[in-house]
């Protein structure tokens, strides 16, 4: 299988304190129901360790779920400590309990999409389809 | 499912000769039809079948195959008497304030006392939510009701690196006894009761609570409230910890075994359903479950060798209420009689309070939309009136922005209108369980009943909650329901308004709480402020018997209370059940 047709591996990751992780699960599994590799990091990640599990497991994509409204400190985080590894070609997506007003710092802090309450677990994976590409071979 | 901890208290072997919950009695000794008046009825039923109802489905069939209930529960397409053959009107329903309580807890019920309109609150720093407790004060609420941020609520002080970002975000902000000093001040602590949602650290939070009381001359004799201190429902559910669940679960029956000898107004535990049901458990499962953690703890203390009339009257409940509203009002029922029979039948209790399940309920979070959030409202309305006409006894009814962030002032004030709305104007006041006798009430409760027996016999059999959580039984039947209802949601086949029907584009912003970081900067400088002018000395030694208690098996509540006298923070004395047991951790399993 070519770089450009491998499946897609996908880090679904909580990052901060909050233990609400239906949406997390119920997003790891209709992710891989939909055919991509899926890992899961359990709750009460730090950044760092969201960081160093996606390089571990080589994954294209990082999508972020929080609850307790530390997503203005712990996005741009993981996306910092990203950069800091050289890996900015790992996408960084995100959703949870996260206002419309701050979605436009979010993006232009570097999180490629936002995903609010009430998206549908569909559009997220048309969204990974369109825009999340593997990385380049190592 | 747990890593490995230092020294965890071993695991009790799982006794065959425990006594198991009885099961639903399955046949009416006094039948409220008599057999022959049932067979007319059935004969009439089968009557209507055959000609009305089928008439008209030869012209109009009905919008859907099959109907059921959120839990799954079969909705007929009539109900009768003979829907519930085996009712027995005294042993099943009886009178308010009488076994089995099914009609309340009560005998006046809201005729002698409306349920305590408790909303909860607690954002960013204690003076903050000092401030919030005196509007709503003056605004009429009857209770208080506390909100820890996330670094409380997982045992961290806001200087520690895992507070990042997180301090005063979704609750107050606390990491001494200074701060409770400040979130207390000024409220007549003898005469207010007050709720505070806290687990895994609740310890800490209860022993500053008795300090800032008696540091005000209030004996810890005299204070009312409630403190959730659920930990079982925290591996099921909320997913809050610090140390593995045996020693969490050891922690609060010492914290229970604790008030039963020192607070007899307190309730030191709130056991909650509430959690498992935002998690996406059905009401079938939230009922069974959270009546499997209070099984678990009563038979747990009873281990101990505490007498179960010695405590069991101060267990409290908490219950979601959601939208389906008669299998909700049929929740509530249900569970009062599952209680009273098991303490009666199971743990031989004598006292009346110790049969009654008294209950907090709280509309549910997770129903609400950010779409068209003023819909909320509405939903909020429907879902405390389920409450109301379960016979609760208190309640929190959710503010309309609460999709996106902690709720403004005016938010809070609709949702406490709305609780009066239904106190003064619906009439829901004037008698007890005004819907008993509804077939359709009668046969949900009946059903509820059987359905979440079943579930407790099952855990029963795996040796108790504590076993059925280790090997994380009641958490996958909540990831499969809560998959289940997603994919209801994007099929079509559940219609939520707003979301995937009757949409409108550009929905109007509302405007939302924010908290900024100037809090947890306030907060780490006050923490180093009381750690500058306490006593190290007088510190350490305090840690120093809490780890010992620890270790040795006593009951923690007595040197907690010295450690935060102290003015120990938060943060230290967790760090000693850190020490002592391990940091918990859950895999990644979804």
């Amino acid at each position: 299988m070519s770089q450009k047709d491998r499946t897609l591996r996908i880090l679904v990751a909580k990052p901060g304190l909050d233990g609400h992780d239906r949406g997390a699960k119920i997003i790891a599994r209709a992710l891989r129901d939909a055919g991509f590799e899926v890992i899961y990091t359990g709750l009460h990640q730090t950044p760092e360790m969201i960081v160093a599990a996606a390089l571990q497991e080589d994954v294209d994509a990082v999508g972020l779920s929080i609850m307790s409204g530390a997503h203005m400190t712990l996005f741009p985080a993981v996306i910092d400590l990203l950069k800091e590894k050289s890996a900015t070609d790992v996408t960084v997506f995100g959703g949870g309990i996260i206002p419309q007003d701050d979605v436009p710092r979010l993006k232009s802090l570097g999180t490629a999409e936002v995903f609010l309450p009430g998206s549908t677990t569909q559009a997220i994976i048309d969204w990974i389809r369109a825009n999340v590409r593997p990385r380049a071979a190592a | 499912m747990s890593t490995k901890a230092a020294t965890q208290p071993p695991a009790p072997a799982h006794d065959p000769n425990r006594r198991p919950t009885p099961g639903a009695p399955e046949k009416a000794g006094q039948p409220l039809y008599s057999r022959e008046e049932l067979t007319r009825i059935l004969a009439e039923r089968e009557a209507w079948t055959a000609r009305e109802l089928a008439e008209t489905l030869a012209r109009a069939p009905r919008r859907k195959k099959a109907f059921e209930t959120d839990s799954g529960i079969p909705v007929p397409d009539v109900l009768d008497p003979a829907s519930v053959p085996e009712i027995d009107y005294r042993r099943d329903i009886g009178y308010p304030g009488r076994y089995p309580f099914t009609r309340g807890p009560q005998s006046t019920m809201y005729r002698g006392r409306l349920w305590t309109m408790r909303q909860f609150a607690g954002f960013g720093s204690p003076e903050d939510t000092n401030q919030r407790f005196k509007y709503l004060l003056s605004h009429g609420m009857t209770g208080l009701s506390t909100a820890f941020d996330m670094p409380a609520l997982m045992g961290y002080d806001p200087d520690h690196p895992m507070s990042r970002g997180e301090v005063g975000k979704e609750g107050v902000s606390v990491a001494t006894l200074r701060d409770f000093e400040v979130l207390f001040g000024g409220i007549p602590l003898a005469d207010v009761t007050t709720s505070m949602t806290i687990n895994a650290s609740a310890v800490v939070a209860l022993a500053m609570y008795v300090a800032v009381a008696e540091k005000n001359g209030v004996p810890r004799a005299k204070l009312g409230g409630t403190i959730q201190a659920d930990m079982l429902k925290e591996y099921i559910a909320q997913k809050e910890w610090i140390v593995g669940p045996r020693p969490a679960v050891k922690m609060m029956c010492d914290m229970i075994e604790f008030c039963a000898r020192e607070m007899p107004r307190w309730n030191p535990v709130s056991i909650s359903g509430y959690h498992i049901r935002e998690a996406g458990a059905t009401a079938v499962q939230e009922l069974a479950f959270t009546l499997a953690d209070g099984l678990e703890y009563v038979q747990l203390l009873t281990d101990r060798g505490l007498d179960v009339d010695s405590f069991a009257g101060r267990l409290s409940f908490f219950w979601d209420v959601h939208n389906d509203f008669f299998e909700e009002i049929a929740k509530f029922r249900a569970g009062r009689r599952i209680w009273a029979r098991a303490l009666q039948e199971r743990f031989g209790a004598k006292k009346k309070e110790s049969l009654l399940l008294r209950t907090h309920a709280q509309t549910a979070g997770v129903s609400l939309t950010a779409q068209q959030p003023y819909n909320n409202v509405v939903r909020v309305a429907l879902q405390a009136m389920a409450a109301v006409l379960g016979g609760t006894q208190s309640l929190h009814t959710n503010s309309l922005d609460e999709t996106y962030a902690l709720p403004t002032e005016d938010a809070v004030t609709i949702a406490l209108r709305t609780q009066q709305i239904i106190a003064c104007e619906s009439g829901a006041d004037r008698v007890a369980d005004p819907l008993a006798g509804s077939y359709y009430v009668e046969y949900l409760t009946n059903e509820m009943e059987k359905r979440a027996l079943e579930y407790i016999h099952r855990i029963e059999a795996m040796g108790g909650m504590l076993r059925a959580v280790e090997e994380g039984f009641p958490q996958k039947e909540i990831a499969e329901a809560a998959y289940r209802y997603q994919a209801e949601i994007e099929k079509g086949d559940r219609i939520i308004v707003g979301v995937n029907g009757f949409r409108t584009e550009g929905d109007e912003p509302i405007a939302l709480l924010k908290i900024d970081e100037t809090v947890a900067r306030a907060q780490v400088e006050r923490l180093r402020a009381v750690k500058a002018e306490r006593s190290a000395e007088k510190v350490k030694e305090a840690l120093g018997g809490v780890e010992r208690a620890c270790r040795g098996g006593a009951n923690v509540m007595p040197p907690i209370i010295e450690a935060v006298k102290a003015y120990a923070s938060l943060g230290e004395v967790c760090d000693v059940f850190r020490k002592v047991w391990g940091q918990y951790r859950e895999d990644g399993r979804f």
